[in-house]
């Protein structure tokens, strides 16, 4: 028992001290005062969440109520839900397709999967950015063939950073549905024909609930990241259209606001805790 | 003389897992003494306490309760490394990454002897299991059969004074099975090392032990040689677990033990005392109803012919309990065959019944 | 009457499943191969291709400003990944052996820092470093990274270990051998490849990371991907372009090499 816990203390210790520690520290200072130059005052303070909510005027102090914060936390949500649904749509009949293939093919496609993952993420939006851009090859193979007269614009707005997510994040939610689709007992999808379902509804009724734990798995690893992403919409969003990893970034390089972005990291923190809570309970509940 | 010497002796042996209420008592103050070279069978269902008794003489788990002294030596609180006993186990757990030779060498390299020493051994050893030519090669490119004996050889090897098997055969194909019985059963003779063997399967233990304790509940249920064991069941548990028998309940009378529905049968006791009647299926004779004679069980009637090969066996209702009556392919010969609805009784050769208490 | 249709019953093979799988994997890879291919461009433009050369290879080297944040990268991925993993190994063998109730709670503090939100972790670390005086700079982003690193590290090596059949330790107990011994000659070589596969994921995510160490780092100890962001306010060129395919290629063989790792001890 002793050295159990000796083997265990190095890792416990140093999670807990550089990076449990860290989140609570920067929950205090989101609601202490920010110093001018960056850094806080210790008095106590709820500015950074009225600020979330509220302008507040410089010269007579009044309040209005102001959605502009509001909006980018909402844009985020949605842009996480958004390419978390494109990378379903698109993630589960590749990881059923390469789930189906024989021994050979299916290490060549998993691997062929896995490899971007391994790409560090900030090359893999640039390179993302240079197929996008005005002059990138996609606009011009459009307009040499005449198809379109001037450029699209995809590159620098929320198609191009929700794109952007789609890329970073599919071998998330692909890997974790292939592993619930290999283990996939597809004798089971005999004994559904055979007490007279059809393949529809065969899909839904037995293939379905038992691929859900793989579902939530692979939903969660692209939502999660996705909310907070930092280089997507930095990179691919030309800085214009702001998702709330961007808009915490700024409070400690510009505008050196550090309790609104403790503030935002924080509700960032309780949104994944919260996400994550649901999901463990309801499996825990369909465990029990 | 050697051969009375005691190897094993256990006394007062518990182990207890848990605490209070959920408390789990794997193993019931056992008492039990294994003597020097002989083939020693635990043998009962799974979750009997058989394979919990091997690991406390391993040393893989110590005991909540008593002691077990090994070659007259207390070896309470040693670890497994410090036990003159090796073990065959369940899955044989050969080390994947080292070939046959290194397996088979590896106790002798833990003690530190000589290569030419460990070679030498390894040589022998591996003719003793009939492997050689694969030295070198590794677990995975090894049979079912190699494997079990590439762990015979390994346990061997440093000469323990206890060869602790678990099942060994457990993972192999019916066949092989027989065979491995009838290698073992040479090795251990060859070898003169005391074998304690845990098994599920009765047949392997009839075949192979000189002695074979039958184990339930964490209790030993009958000690006794195969003979013993088969023949005269100590309690129901054991005449049932070992053949299989007709346990019929019976009540002492007068005149012997009444059967309701099948007369009496002789057998002495104290009046009033319920029983159990067991009775091997192939010791009963099947005969036409109108020949009973007094000490006959019956009448009954048949309810199903179970036809086997090389046995013929049949159903019988009309007592409390269905019956049930094999006859060998021969035995038909010359005896009346039936059919389901025939109204029979059924006669025990002398000697086949026996009254156990209830 | 209707004959039995294998096909339509057939739920392995649905239509369109294949396209979509073909065309998930070019959209993965396109902007990759593009990136790569216009690093060999003997022009300026990393839009028109002038003909091919290692120009902007020879100038990425040239470089002693990516080659310092080179430097840095590589010394701390390998710093991070080899702390991590001797730390998440540890873990490794204590949990295995551990109860499953009193596992729970150490599995979920090993396993938190996959939960945090990248930038959170980027911000609380710049909080506390400032706050309790360490400061930035390289120790700053060695300890980040070590503390975000333990949990990949310890998924193979936990992975490797379960799948350890617990009789061979008693085996080599019954066979004489010391606790030290046993862990020395059985369970550290059938571990091995746990481990190599736990660093290198390690490595790689090491490598990966930019948040955290675009706030951590201070002058000096600036990473390769800090670097290529703030080259990047030039505009994309193909310096950029060369440097990023370098870090592709690095990527590569590390997935080679993890790739002939699972292959041999499958």
């Amino acid at each position: 028992m002793k050295l159990h816990r000796l083997l265990l203390a190095p890792s416990l210790g140093t999670i807990l001290i550089f990076m449990v520690l860290p989140i609570a520290i920067t929950t205090l200072y989101s609601v202490l005062t920010p110093a001018q130059y960056g850094g806080v005052i210790w008095k106590p303070s709820a500015e950074a969440y009225i600020r979330l909510l509220f302008e507040r005027d410089i010269f007579d102090d009044t309040l209005t109520f102001n959605t502009d914060y509001l909006q980018i936390l909402g844009r985020s949500v949605l842009q996480a839900g958004v390419a978390t649904l494109l990378c379903l749509i698109i993630g589960l009949p590749t990881a059923w397709f390469i789930a189906t293939r024989p021994p050979g093919q299916k290490s060549l496609w998993l691997m062929l999967v896995t490899v971007p993952y391994w790409v560090n993420l900030l090359v893999r939006t640039i390179a993302l950015l240079l197929i996008l851009r005005d002059e990138g090859p996609i606009n011009r193979a459009l307009q040499s063939v005449g198809l379109i007269d001037g450029p699209l614009s995809l590159a620098y707005n929320n198609f191009a950073i929700g794109l952007g997510l789609v890329s970073s994040f599919l071998p998330f939610m692909i890997l974790p549905l292939y592993a619930a689709i290999e283990r996939f007992d597809f004798s089971l999808l005999e004994a559904a024909y055979d007490l007279h379902a059809n393949r529809r509804k065969a899909f839904f009724a037995v293939v379905l609930p038992i691929l859900r734990p793989g579902l939530i798995a692979g939903g969660l690893l692209v939502f999660i990241p996705g909310i907070g992403s930092y280089l997507a919409p930095d990179i691919l969003g030309g800085g214009k259209t702001l998702m709330l990893g961007n808009l915490i970034g700024m409070q400690f390089q510009g505008s050196r606001n550090w309790p609104f972005g403790a503030a935002l990291s924080t509700i960032l923190m309780a949104v994944t805790l919260i996400a994550l809570f649901i999901v463990a309970r309801r499996a825990a509940r369909e465990d029990a | 003389m050697q051969d009375q010497e005691d190897a094993c002796r256990l006394t007062g042996l518990g182990r207890t897992y848990g605490k209070g209420v959920s408390a789990h008592r794997a193993l019931d103050s056992i008492d039990l003494t294994i003597r020097a070279n002989e083939f020693f069978t635990l043998l009962g269902p799974s979750g009997c306490g058989k394979t919990t008794l091997l690991r406390l003489i391993g040393g893989f788990d110590q005991p909540t309760a008593g002691e077990i002294a090994i070659f007259g030596r207390n070896v309470a609180g040693l670890p497994p490394e410090d036990r003159p006993v090796n073990t065959v186990f369940q899955n044989y757990a050969l080390f994947p990454h080292l070939t046959v030779a290194e397996n088979v060498g590896f106790a002798l390299r833990m003690l530190g002897r000589p290569k030419a020493e460990i070679a030498a051994t390894v040589a022998r050893m591996v003719a003793l299991v009939g492997l050689e030519g694969m030295e070198h090669r590794r677990p995975d490119q090894l049979s079912g059969g190699q494997k079990q004996r590439v762990a015979l050889a390994r346990a061997l090897a440093p000469g323990p004074k206890i060869l602790l098997l678990d099942e060994p055969l457990s993972a192999l194909d019916a066949k092989l099975r027989q065979r491995m019985r009838s290698e073992l059963k040479a090795l251990q003779r060859e070898t003169g090392i005391t074998f304690v063997f845990v098994t599920h399967d009765q047949d392997e233990a009839l075949a192979m032990s000189d002695r074979i304790a039958v184990m339930q509940g964490g209790r030993v249920q009958q000690l006794g040689k195969p003979e013993e064991i088969y023949e005269a069941p100590a309690n129901r548990f054991v005449a049932d677990f070992i053949g299989g028998a007709n346990l019929i309940p019976a009540r002492i009378g007068a005149r012997g033990a009444e059967a309701e529905g099948l007369g009496v049968v002789p057998a002495s006791g104290d009046l009033g005392a319920e029983v159990t009647l067991a009775i091997r299926p192939e010791r009963l004779a099947i005969l036409p109803a109108g020949q009973q004679q007094p000490g006959d069980l019956g009448p009954l009637r048949v309810a199903e012919r179970i036809y086997m090969g090389n046995e013929l066996s049949f159903r019988l209702e009309g007592a409390l309990v269905p019956l049930h009556v094999t006859l060998p392919r021969g035995g038909l010969r010359g005896a009346q065959d039936f059919t389901p609805g025939d109204a029979v009784c059924l006669r025990a050769e002398p000697g086949a019944i026996r009254v156990l208490s209830s | 009457m209707a004959l039995f249709d294998a096909r339509a019953k057939d739920i392995r093979n649905l239509p369109g499943f294949g396209l979509t799988a073909t065309l998930a994997v070019a959209f993965l890879y396109a902007p990759i191969v593009f990136l790569v291919l216009y690093s060999f461009n003997a022009g300026r433009s990393i839009s028109r291709l002038d003909g091919l050369s290692w120009r902007w290879y020879q100038a990425v080297f040239a470089n002693e400003e990516i080659a310092g944040a080179a430097l840095n990268s590589v010394l701390l991925a390998v710093i991070a990944a080899s702390v991590a993993t001797v730390m998440a190994t540890a873990a490794a063998l204590a949990m295995v052996r551990m109860k499953v109730r009193r596992r729970a709670a150490a599995y979920a503090v090993l396993n938190f820092p996959l939960m945090v939100p990248e930038i959170v972790t980027a911000i609380a670390s710049l909080i506390f470093f400032s706050s309790v005086g360490l400061g930035l700079g390289f120790g700053s982003l060695v300890i980040a990274h070590t503390t975000f690193c333990i949990p990949f590290a310890y998924l193979p090596i936990t992975a490797r270990l379960t799948s350890m059949d617990p009789a061979l330790e008693s085996a080599a107990a019954d066979l004489y051998a010391r606790p030290w011994t046993q862990f020395r000659l059985i369970t550290l070589p059938l571990l091995a490849p746990g481990l190599m596969s736990g660093w290198l994921l390690a490595f790689i995510v090491s490598l990966d990371d930019f948040i955290i160490s675009s706030m951590l780092s201070g002058p000096g100890s600036t990473t390769l991907p800090v670097h290529i962001y703030s080259m990047l306010r030039l505009g994309i060129t193909p310096e950029v372009n060369a440097v990023s395919s370098l870090m592709v290629l690095a990527s590569a063989l590390v997935v080679i090499t993890s790739g002939l790792i699972a292959r041999k001890h499958s």
